[in-house]
């Protein structure tokens, strides 16, 4: 009889995941708390650094999972998660017990709720949006401002709940800064008469093709970088926002009015997992994200014998990251299961 | 003959700490200013006096105020108080009584035992003599908790006591000596002359059925004397100062004087009265949520007397007067901290002469040598003239939601109103005030208020509690400043404004510089319960907690703030409300990030109840966007 593995999580990591154990010739059960699997990747329209759709990524990772009949249950959450002697008994919300031999954690990221940054306006003003938001519009094919006019100049403010003390996210979420440039473009693809300010702490372009897409940004597209954060927005009269920011490397304030405001909301522990982590008795590091028993060689294993974690669960990744690093927590359940 | 040499180290105490207390007394009543002099003599002769007398009992003997905050630890220092006091009183009247003649000197009534041994045999004496046992037990049961407390202080009901200092150590035994040797002294006499009532007496007839009484009772009667003379010696030096202080800072304190913003003689008294019980160190939130324990208003007291690390320690403060509430002294912690503040980090405030036991006056801030307006590049401003201005304030620029829940409800108000920060203004200056910076916060004061003047207001409304102290107390205007939920609750009153009921469970969280700061409790309270279901919490009122968010603090980091604000939005949200609601927007952004349940300021859900009429409507068709009330729901 085959070895049974469960997998929380249907999104990047938790389908390649899936996908690959049951390959394995083990018996594998995803869980998935939305209707519809591929996570973060249902958002996305467009994905860097190559603009290809994300559709292409989330047929190969859906491909991979029929073809190897992973048991899928969509609309699940748990709500216990215990070990006993040398398996697993997960209890779902509707009431099912799995059974399991090993674990694999792949609960991902949830983006940065931007109205905890009230300064920026999210929520409050009509044309203050998100990235993902923006990536709605894209997907409709018409990026508006709220009152349906084209909005003509647009600003981007990077690092929202990244690397900010006050929102208790010390971390950087790594991605943000190659999306800002990515919808930049994307946005002067669409409005070659509009004008771009990204307003950035510092440009992260630590990837394949990132630095080559910054400096398209410039080159090809005049999209405008300014260095300095932005510290509050407001609304005139006819919805315009306006922004107060300091350009530090001039060295002057600077005050701005914008038809649309985008903020690249940044990565954090995904609610779910968080109530994973106490169910279970996971730990999480000072960045609430799970910990990893080793930064260099363990970055799968948990402090539970027999779970491992996958993908974005454990710190910012891009999807290339994710993917490989659920290769790896595949690794470590075969390891696991054969010296079990 | 009545006199035993070993009275003499006794004697000298009582007339050192007697003369000493005198002369200090003297020296701080010369430091006072001349306003505060003609205070205390007018006091004398008057009720003040009365006051004193009777708030001396209450507070200084039975300890009144901490038996409130807690028993256990007010019946410890009610014991030892009030039992001395009992003990020297009746131990007088005794003295007097059955001693040999009137009028003794102290060394009789307090070693009355020992010149007495054969008193207290038969009828009222033996009467007496269990009253005096009475007290002696009433006294060393305090001593037994004192004790306890020292190595054990969660068993009086303290989670921190404070930490001592080599003299107060050595002060510290000598004062437990002093009760314990008492007893057994007193105890060997009686057992070795068959008296003593059913403390002394029982104790002291078991001693000496297997001890020589006779010739142990001498040496505990020199300790008795000893522990008592080191005790006065040492006591200038040690917190028990505060024993005598506190008498002359209760009396000034009725006089009518007040801690002010510079330090002199009555700030002086004030830190020698610390008693270090401790209260404020339970009742900080840097204590219970942020594990901060050195630097609480009993530490900056003490570190003001020994002159050690006080920048450091005035600076770690959130200033939100938790402790001055709780102090059973009544001294005013909060305003000694912003003195010490305004000291700076390199001045001297006190120089220590003689070993502690005189210090000279304090050295006082050094002038600024640069006075060159720091805040000139900011634009002179005409404004339109207006009724009513509102003074937003920067932190709720950053909270944008109240700043548009006020301008609706400035709109539905009708009023002439004019919004002077809209684009931006100058800072009110409180947070330059409370990190020492007097002269530059003047400079935004004067700015603001030139631009008050010109518009000719008659009511200037804040939505920031920060703004709205400072506004009150240290700008000089013409115009009635009031929050912004004194000025709802106004318009509520007068029915300028029609508010639907929201038919939510709301607890008010009271933020420390509207309440404990400027005395502001019911108007937000009664503007929540006319549009929704207000619950109580256990933090009503003065008892309030503070968010964490405090501009005052300038030493702690965004991890610690983020503990104290979990921690106290974990306890005002306990019954689960739909809503905590707040009335400053730094409460309310420090609260949103702390908990799941919505947290919003008063104007908002005022705003939200809002009936605009139907005149009205028409012009501001769109009274929520779809937007906003996702944000809300």
């Amino acid at each position: 009889m085959s070895k049974h593995v469960v997998v929380i999580g249907g999104g990047v990591a938790g389908l390649e995941a899936a996908g690959r154990l049951s390959r394995e010739g083990l018996d594998v059960s995803l869980l998935e708390k939305d209707s519809i699997t591929g996570g973060h990747l249902n958002r996305w329209f467009k994905l860097f650094p190559d603009r290809r759709d994300s559709s292409e990524v989330k047929d190969y990772l859906e491909g991979l999972t029929h073809a190897n009949n992973v048991k899928l249950f969509t609309n699940v959450t748990i709500e216990k998660l215990n070990r006993d002697k040398d398996h697993f008994s997960v209890l779902t919300n509707d009431g099912k017990e799995l059974i399991a031999d090993a674990v694999v954690v792949a609960t991902g990221f949830d983006l940065f709720k931007s109205s905890r940054k009230e300064e920026y306006g999210y929520g409050i003003y009509d044309n203050v949006i998100t990235s993902a938001d923006l990536e709605d519009m894209f997907r409709k094919g018409e990026i508006t401002a709220a009152d349906g006019t084209v909005p003509k100049k647009i600003g981007i403010v990077h690092c929202v709940g990244s690397r900010d003390e006050k929102a208790g996210n010390l971390y950087c979420s790594k991605l943000c800064c190659v999306t800002a440039v990515k919808q930049a473009i994307e946005i002067r693809e669409h409005y070659p008469e509009s004008t771009l300010f990204c307003f950035y702490m510092d440009m992260r372009m630590g990837g394949a093709y990132y630095e080559e897409m910054y400096r398209e940004a410039q080159e090809v597209w005049s999209v405008n970088f300014i260095r300095g954060k932005v510290s509050e927005a407001s609304e005139t009269i006819d919805k315009k926002v306006v922004i107060k920011v300091e350009d530090t490397l001039a060295g002057r304030p600077l005050k701005m009015t914008l038809d649309l405001l985008i903020l690249m909301a940044g990565m954090e522990m995904s609610e779910g997992g968080i109530k994973l982590a106490g169910l279970a008795g996971l730990k999480t590091g000072d960045n609430r994200f799970f910990e990893a028993t080793d930064h260099h060689f363990g970055s799968n294993k948990s402090n539970v014998e027999g779970l491992f974690y996958a993908g974005t669960c454990t710190s910012p990744m891009n999807i290339t990251e994710t993917i490989s690093h659920a290769r790896a927590a595949v690794s470590e359940v075969v390891d696991y299961l054969k010296n079990s | 003959m009545q006199f035993d040499p070993f009275v003499i180290p006794f004697n000298i105490g009582l007339n050192f700490i007697l003369l000493y207390t005198v002369i200090r007394c003297v020296v701080w009543f010369r430091g006072l200013s001349r306003a505060d002099k003609l205070r205390m003599q007018r006091g004398f002769f008057g009720t003040p006096f009365a006051q004193s007398l009777r708030e001396i009992f209450l507070e200084s003997l039975l300890h009144r105020k901490i038996l409130k905050t807690n028993f256990r630890l007010g019946y410890m220092h009610m014991s030892l108080a009030f039992g001395w006091f009992l003990l020297i009183f009746f131990g007088t009247i005794e003295a007097d009584v059955f001693g040999t003649r009137h009028l003794n000197a102290p060394y009789r009534a307090i070693f009355f035992r020992f010149f007495n041994p054969e008193h207290g045999r038969m009828g009222f004496e033996s009467v007496y003599g269990f009253l005096m046992d009475l007290i002696l037990a009433f006294v060393l049961s305090g001593l037994f908790l004192a004790i306890i407390k020292r190595f054990y202080s969660r068993i009086v009901g303290m989670k921190k006591t404070t930490r001592l200092k080599p003299s107060d150590k050595v002060a510290l035994t000598a004062l437990w000596l002093i009760f314990p040797s008492r007893l057994l002294a007193e105890s060997f006499t009686c057992g070795a002359y068959g008296t003593g009532s059913f403390l002394t007496g029982t104790l002291g007839s078991w001693l000496a059925s297997f001890l020589p009484a006779q010739q142990l009772a001498y040496p505990f009667w020199w300790l008795y004397s000893l522990s008592l003379g080191t005790f006065f010696i040492l006591l200038p030096v040690t917190r028990y100062m505060h024993i005598p202080t506190e008498l002359f800072l209760i009396f000034m304190r009725n006089s009518g004087i007040k801690t002010g913003d510079k330090t002199g003689s009555y700030s002086e008294v004030e830190v020698f009265s610390c008693s270090s019980c401790g209260i404020c160190i339970d009742t900080c939130q840097l204590n219970t949520s942020a594990g901060i324990t050195n630097i609480q208003s009993a530490y900056l007291m003490k570190a003001i007397r020994n002159n050690s690390n006080v920048a450091e320690i005035a600076h770690n403060c959130l200033m939100c007067g938790r402790c001055d509430q709780v102090c059973p002294v009544g001294i005013e912690l909060s305003p000694i901290r912003m003195i010490q503040r305004r000291a700076g980090e390199n001045d001297i405030a006190y120089k220590n002469t003689y070993k502690d036991y005189f210090r000279t006056r304090q050295i006082t801030a050094s002038e600024k040598p640069d006075i060159s307006p720091v805040y000139n590049f900011l634009p002179e401003v005409n404004p339109d003239k207006a009724d009513v201005l509102y003074f937003a304030g920067c932190m709720t620029h950053l909270t944008p939601s109240i700043k548009n829940s006020m301008v609706r409800i400035l709109e539905a108000s009708g009023l002439n109103y004019k919004f002077i920060d809209e684009d931006g203004g100058a800072c009110c200056g409180r947070p330059l005030m409370l990190a020492g910076q007097d002269r530059e916060a003047r400079e935004l004061i004067n700015y603001n208020s030139q631009l008050i003047w010109k518009s000719g207001a008659q009511t200037l409304v804040t939505s920031c509690p920060i703004c709205y102290k400072v506004f009150r107390e240290s700008y000089y205007l013409d115009v009635e400043v009031l929050h912004h939920s004194q000025f709802i609750k106004n318009l509520i009153d007068e029915d300028i404004v029609k508010l639907n009921f929201l038919r939510k469970r709301v607890v008010y969280h009271t933020p420390c510089d509207l309440g404990r700061g400027s005395g502001v409790y019911n108007e937000p309270k009664e503007v929540l319960t006319h549009i929704s279901r207000l619950e109580k919490s256990k933090f009503e009122d003065d008892k309030s907690l503070c968010c964490g968010g405090s501009l005052a603090n300038m030493k702690i980091g965004s991890q610690k703030r983020s503990l104290i604000a979990r921690d106290a939005a974990a306890e005002l949200t306990r019954t689960s409300p739909d809503i905590l609601a707040t009335a400053c927007p730094l409460c309310k952004k420090t609260f949103s990030s702390a908990t799941t349940t919505r947290v919003a300021d008063i104007a908002e859900l005022v705003a939200e109840a809002l009936i605009v009429s139907s005149v009205k409507r028409s012009t501001n068709k769109k009274i929520f966007s779809a937007k906003e009330l996702a944000a809300i729901s």
